[in-house]
């Protein structure tokens, strides 16, 4: 590694100890020998599994569901539906006041996407709960399916869930976030040239190592212990206290090593079923996703839909940028209004633009819910904006690295959100760039500065 | 299901145990026999967190069944710093910041020492090749292919 001193020279005291210096991590060692500790490396007497019957349709309403043959299947110790679950339908973001509750631990009336679950098996063995989650029978009445955005916000759209009339969500600020900052119209109106693109994104899996999953023991007085692999220890103890009507204390969370999450397990999905599960069997429940379960069912990076209109002068100002932005939630909230909103508040990006007009929109679809995972809400926002960048710049024939440097945010620039820049450092991160890829810039570029503007 | 009884020797030590007929290896080794070094990352051998190495071969110990290694000879990860000398490769790998979560570091570990075990000097392309059923999310190949190198130069110099 390389430290390039002369950036903010004075700004700094070099009396840095740590960066620049090599440090053994301190879980190597555990790695190396097999000895770290993750939640599935336990086993207890009389350990039992569960099992999730799922819905094998995008949308439908349950007319009926019988659990009697499974409930007869050897090694079958306990059923669970939705009319076990105290308080069935919640939302994660709750405990920040993003409601509404909208989602099932257990489907009761209606599925909104392929997945849900319907009805939890506890069995003796992996096996003998997955023979008996065979057996268990649902009565669907299949109806009609939204997978597109844009289709879904149609007001003739099938209906994904009750708590999102219109499927959207309601903010505050109504049907979507919104930033509007100086006048857009004139600023198309001077600009040389006026871009329009659309860009889409597909939902992507985390893909972690270790499938999601937790282990709870009963502790014999009323309390349980619960081993997670959860990336977000405190919304699953506050969530699993909603959702199973039990005050904090009698939930011992244990966390440690997580086998990759990258996102993918800050959602509260298996703990609060295992917990139900150990107390109403009093054994120990593992629920650990197959591999499947993992790629199919674990919420995915939110599909995207931006619509970027951009107004740029010939000398390289980019002097308008109007953003439409939608974020595919699936079925449920989770995290997904957050995306949405962190995406509002990402645009224009990290460019000072003086006309601004930002929509962001969080949709319900009949897709799997989708949440968070590495920068959602802003790693495709970027992935449209600097794709952009370089069409602006082929556009008006300008270099693309240059073309930025003219439009790169400094301290003291007002920001669209009325926020004032301050410590960028854009500007001396492409100078640096441009010295490392050997990419050259004319020299007025590498004599600007992030901390004031040349006269 | 019936119990039936196993034998084999699990990283030196003589082992026997009545397990479910039809287990795998994998379960075997994790739920009854006390080692959980070999992971379960898929369950269908398309990962490789669970690879052990039987009378010298690399398997996958999720497809093995337990039944099948009757007398077999079979190392794990955790058996590789018995006497607590690390090997070579578990130096290299934390010298060289070769793994993150670590999930897939035994079953890693396993793959690249199977590897050296036949080829002592491997070429960046047998690493390659030796590492190919093994999934890393986290810490990307370079440098388990970096470290795996690194390890068999440090062997060949203890050798020589
Ligand atoms: S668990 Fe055996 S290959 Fe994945
Ligand atoms: S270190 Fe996490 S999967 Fe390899």
């Amino acid at each position: 590694m390389e430290i390039r001193k002369e950036y903010f020279a004075d700004e700094r005291q070099d009396d840095l100890h740590e960066i620049g210096q090599s440090r053994p991590r301190s879980d190597l060692p555990g790695h190396v020998t097999g000895k770290t500790n993750y939640f599935a490396d336990r086993t207890f007497p009389g350990l039992t599994h569960l099992k999730m019957v799922r819905s094998p349709h995008h949308h439908a309403n349950i007319r009926s569901i019988d659990t009697s043959e499974a409930e007869k299947h050897p090694g079958v110790i306990r059923v669970l539906t939705a009319k076990d679950v105290p308080h069935n339908v919640y939302t994660i973001l709750i405990l920040i006041q993003v409601g509404p509750e909208d989602e099932t631990v257990l489907a009761d009336r209606k599925v909104s996407w392929k997945g849900q679950a319907v009805v939890a098996v506890v069995a003796t063995s992996e096996r003998a709960a997955q023979e008996a989650a065979a057996k268990v029978r649902i009565d669907y009445e299949v109806l009609p399916a939204v997978f597109d955005m844009l289709e879904a916000l149609k007001p003739d759209a099938p209906e994904v869930n009750e708590h999102h009339p219109g499927n959207y969500y309601h903010y505050d600020s109504g049907d979507h976030r919104k930033v509007r900052f100086g006048d857009i119209d004139a600023g198309f109106a001077m600009a040389d040239h006026i871009l329009e693109q659309t860009y889409h994104s597909s939902p992507i899996e985390q893909a972690p190592a270790e499938t999601t999953g937790c282990i709870v023991t009963p502790d014999g007085n009323d309390r349980f212990t619960c081993y997670t692999n959860t990336q977000a220890m405190f919304f699953t103890l506050d969530n699993t206290s909603i959702i199973l009507q039990m005050p904090g204390h009698k939930l011992h969370m244990v966390g440690g090593t997580v086998g990759g999450g990258f996102g993918g397990k800050v959602d509260v999905i298996v703990e609060p079923i295992a917990i139900l599960a150990a107390k109403l069997t009093n054994r120990p429940v593992s629920f650990i996703y197959s591999r499947e379960e993992e790629m199919q069912i674990s919420s995915p990076r939110a599909a995207e839909t931006i619509i970027l209109r951009d107004g740029v002068m010939n000398d390289g100002r980019l002097v308008a940028r109007k953003v439409t932005g939608y974020t595919d939630a699936g079925a449920f909230s989770r995290h997904s209004p957050y995306g949405a909103q962190k995406g509002a508040a990402h645009y224009p990006g990290p460019y000072t633009v003086p006309n601004v007009w930002i929509d962001t929109y969080c949709v319900y679809t009949n897709r799997t819910p989708s949440s968070a995972m590495r920068g959602f809400g802003v790693t495709i926002a970027d992935f449209a904006l600097e794709v952009q960048m370089d069409k602006l710049a082929r556009l008006i024939g300008m270099d693309p690295l240059e073309f930025r440097f003219i439009n790169a945010y400094r301290d003291g620039d007002i920001k669209a959100h009325r926020q004032p820049t301050e410590g960028a450092a854009l500007i001396e991160c492409m100078q640096e760039a441009s010295r490392v890829a050997n990419w050259p810039v004319a020299e007025k570029y590498m004599a600007m500065s992030s901390r004031g503007r040349e006269a | 299901m019936a119990r039936v009884p196993v034998q084999f020797t699990l990283n030196g030590e003589e082992r026997a145990e009545f397990i479910e007929s039809g287990t795998t290896l994998l379960h075997a080794l994790r739920d009854t026999m006390g080692d959980t070094s070999p992971k379960g990352g898929c369950q269908q051998g398309t990962c490789g967190a669970c690879s052990v190495i039987v009378d010298g071969e690399l398997r996958l110990s999720c497809l093995t069944l337990a039944q099948t290694c009757e007398g077999a000879a079979i190392e794990t990860t955790a058996g590789l710093a018995a006497g607590g000398v690390l090997h070579p490769l578990q130096r290299a790998i934390m010298d060289g910041f070769a793994a993150q979560c670590g999930f897939c570091t035994p079953g890693m570990i396993m793959a690249a020492k199977a590897l050296l075990d036949h080829t002592p000097n491997p070429t960046r392309e047998d690493v390659i090749e030796a590492i190919s059923g093994n999934v890393c999310r986290c810490t990307g190949y370079e440098p388990i292919i970096a470290a795996v190198l690194a390890a068999a130069r440090s062997n060949s110099q203890n050798a020589g």
